[in-house]
């Protein structure tokens, strides 16, 4: 009984104190000086829903042991928006669309390689990985080299820049990020088994194809919609950081998933205001660094996994059992 | 005695009729075998793990299959819940295929086939033998939840129903998985490997359940590599060595023949009891 309270209200505390702070951005930068004008507005709003988003859906990817798929993804995408933009142009969607199309083939090439060769699956992943991204900043360099393409601000592709995000993408981005929302829902007890124990699932009947499937989809979506914000190189981070931060807060799925989807959203919400006061600062590296600190706070004090708490019940242990040894 | 074995082995298995007429369990005489398997080969990279096997479970038994490392005793039961590809063979449950009985089959993995450091507790990991029941979208309630309570309390593990999965120890983490496989309330119950490196009491916990289960009249399939205790825990016995070897009642086929045919003779320490005796 005692045991039952005290994590859910471990778990209450946490996720109110993080939804505190999330609350908090706007209004600290906002004493800090920070003007927030119709641009400013828009891009952090962009920066909260990809944050949670790729924060809350990354979770899985961490679960399911796939960080480095996360990492090989969004560089394959690279290619897909340069290809995207010589056929449509700089609209969002199609760019999006391009990147996820060429991004699950990377995937596939890197099952393919995994399977016809005797390479191993991380060789093929960095190989596939360095490729595909080789061959995007070919396409970005010749696109650059065309007269229209000053304001084309692909480049932001790479490292990623708030600042290239309109109104219409926060909409666009928006509308997506509430179909994976309900797909998440809808689907929770299989993803949670198929994740879990995909062998069990299997046994009971599940179709383990679809759900896996649809899961990867999940993550290629949250990697491409996120590219812009926090670039291909970077995109990762924003991926898996939030789900490695809240698994040491919290002992279940629900939870982690949520407390990953807020800490996602500060991260992105501080990124794209702090870049945005200085227009050379590009977002990724600030939302990454927003981001890394979380994990680094959460890896080092979390209460139960924590490395401090670890060490301080190593001291006490000696203390204790030494002490006896010797008496 | 040698020779009726050995004509088992030659037809893969024995059929209901024959288990009943030595145990006599009448009700087996009528009844469909609950696991037929027939001609099955299932290959790894070429290489047959499993190699043309036949064999008959009859209802209602507790049966061990043994056999050396790399004898396909983990292969045949994930092939038989189609957890693999088959190159060939078939496989009926109560005379129907697997996608048809899906709900009367019941699964226990061996433990170390997930990561126990998942963000869940005991009594979500025993409620996910119920989703396939609940259905899509739908949500697991106070109904599922008590079925839950119950199949853990029958482990012994109801107070650990809130314990995150990562601080149970090894037998406890196998009965969680029992308990997962008792909600699904099937007829016919696969476990690989259910007392690999856990501790007396949970062995005990473990045997005494598989016990109930057959006095319910389930048939129970468990992947054993303990020769000392076959003779206590079963009352059925599979000799797997790619092909079945022999298959039947404990007591005819568990013999220090067969034993070492299985196992390429060099097993004289491990004779089965009952004929140490002899």
């Amino acid at each position: 009984m005692t045991l039952i309270s005290r994590s859910r209200r471990k778990d209450r505390i946490v996720l109110t104190v993080a939804g505190a702070v999330l609350l908090l951005v706007v209004p600290v930068a906002a004493l800090a000086g920070v003007r927030f004008t119709y641009t400013l507005r828009t891009v952090t709003a962009g920066g909260l829903f990809l944050g949670a988003i790729s924060g809350s859906i990354g979770s899985f990817a961490v679960l399911r042991k796939q960080s480095l798929l996360g990492d090989a993804l969004s560089h394959a995408a690279l290619p897909g928006v340069g290809i995207a933009f010589l056929i449509a142009g700089r609209q969002l969607g199609a760019l999006l669309v391009g990147a996820a199309a060429v991004s699950l083939m990377g995937v596939w090439f890197i099952s393919l390689v995994t399977r016809m060769t005797r390479i191993k699956q991380d060789t093929a992943m960095g190989i596939v990985l360095t490729g595909w991204f080789a061959v995007g900043i070919g396409i970005l360099t010749f696109i650059q080299q065309r007269p229209d393409a000053s304001q084309s601000g692909l480049d932001s592709f790479i490292f990623g820049q708030a600042a290239a995000i309109v109104r219409q993408d926060v909409q666009l981005l928006a509308v997506v990020s509430v179909v994976m929302v309900v797909i998440l829902i809808l689907n929770w007890k299989e993803f949670k088994l198929v994740t879990f124990d995909p062998e069990f699932a299997k046994a009971n009947g599940y179709r383990i194809g679809v759900f896996t499937a649809l899961i990867l989809g999940l993550v290629v979506t949250a990697v491409v919609m996120g590219l812009q914000l926090a670039g291909v190189v970077l995109m990762v981070g924003m991926l898996i950081g939030p789900g490695i931060a809240a698994r040491q807060w919290t002992d279940r799925l629900e939870h982690m998933v949520l407390l990953a989807g807020i800490i996602g959203a500060i991260a992105g919400s501080t990124g794209a205001i702090v870049s945005s006061l200085d227009t050379d600062l590009p977002t990724g590296p600030m939302i990454i660094l927003v981001n890394s600190a979380v994990v680094a706070i959460s890896l080092l004090f979390a209460p139960g996994r924590g490395v401090v708490q670890d060490l301080l019940r190593r001291r006490d242990d000696r203390k204790r059992f030494a002490g006896g040894g010797q008496g | 005695m040698t020779s009726r074995v050995l004509d088992l082995d030659r037809t893969g298995g024995s059929t209901g009729a024959d288990h009943s007429a030595r145990t006599g369990h009448s009700e087996n005489l009528t009844f469909e075998p609950s696991l037929a398997i027939n001609d099955l080969t299932v290959a790894y990279d070429g290489k047959p793990a499993i190699w043309d096997l036949d064999l008959n479970v009859p209802p209602g038994v507790l049966m061990g299959i043994v056999g050396p490392n790399g004898a396909g005793k983990t292969t045949l039961i994930k092939a038989a819940l189609n957890l693999i590809p088959r190159a060939a063979g078939s496989i009926l449950f109560f005379g129907r295929t697997y996608d048809r009985v899906r709900q009367r089959v019941g699964y226990v993995p061996q433990r170390g086939s997930v990561d126990w450091d998942f963000p869940t507790t005991v009594l979500d990991v025993v409620t996910m033998g119920l989703y396939g029941r609940v259905g899509w979208i739908r949500r697991t309630g106070a109904h599922e939840r008590r079925l839950a309570m119950e199949a853990l309390e029958q482990v012994g593990m109801t107070e650990f129903s809130d314990r995150q999965i990562s601080q149970l120890s090894g037998g406890q983490q196998q009965r969680t998985f029992l308990a997962r496989a008792l909600v699904q309330d099937a007829d016919i119950y696969f476990m690989d490997e259910p007392f690999a490196a856990v501790d007396a009491v949970t062995e005990r916990a473990i045997i005494g359940i598989l016990h109930q289960l057959r006095s319910r009249g389930k048939t129970v399939i468990v992947v054993h590599h303990d020769l000392q205790t076959v003779s206590d825990y079963f009352d059925w016995v599979t000799l797997l060595n790619v092909t079945v070897v022999a298959a039947g009642p404990v007591d005819s086929t568990f013999t220090t023949d067969l034993i070492e045919r299985t196992y390429g003779g060099r097993v004289a320490a491990l004779t089965p009891r009952d004929e140490r005796e002899n």
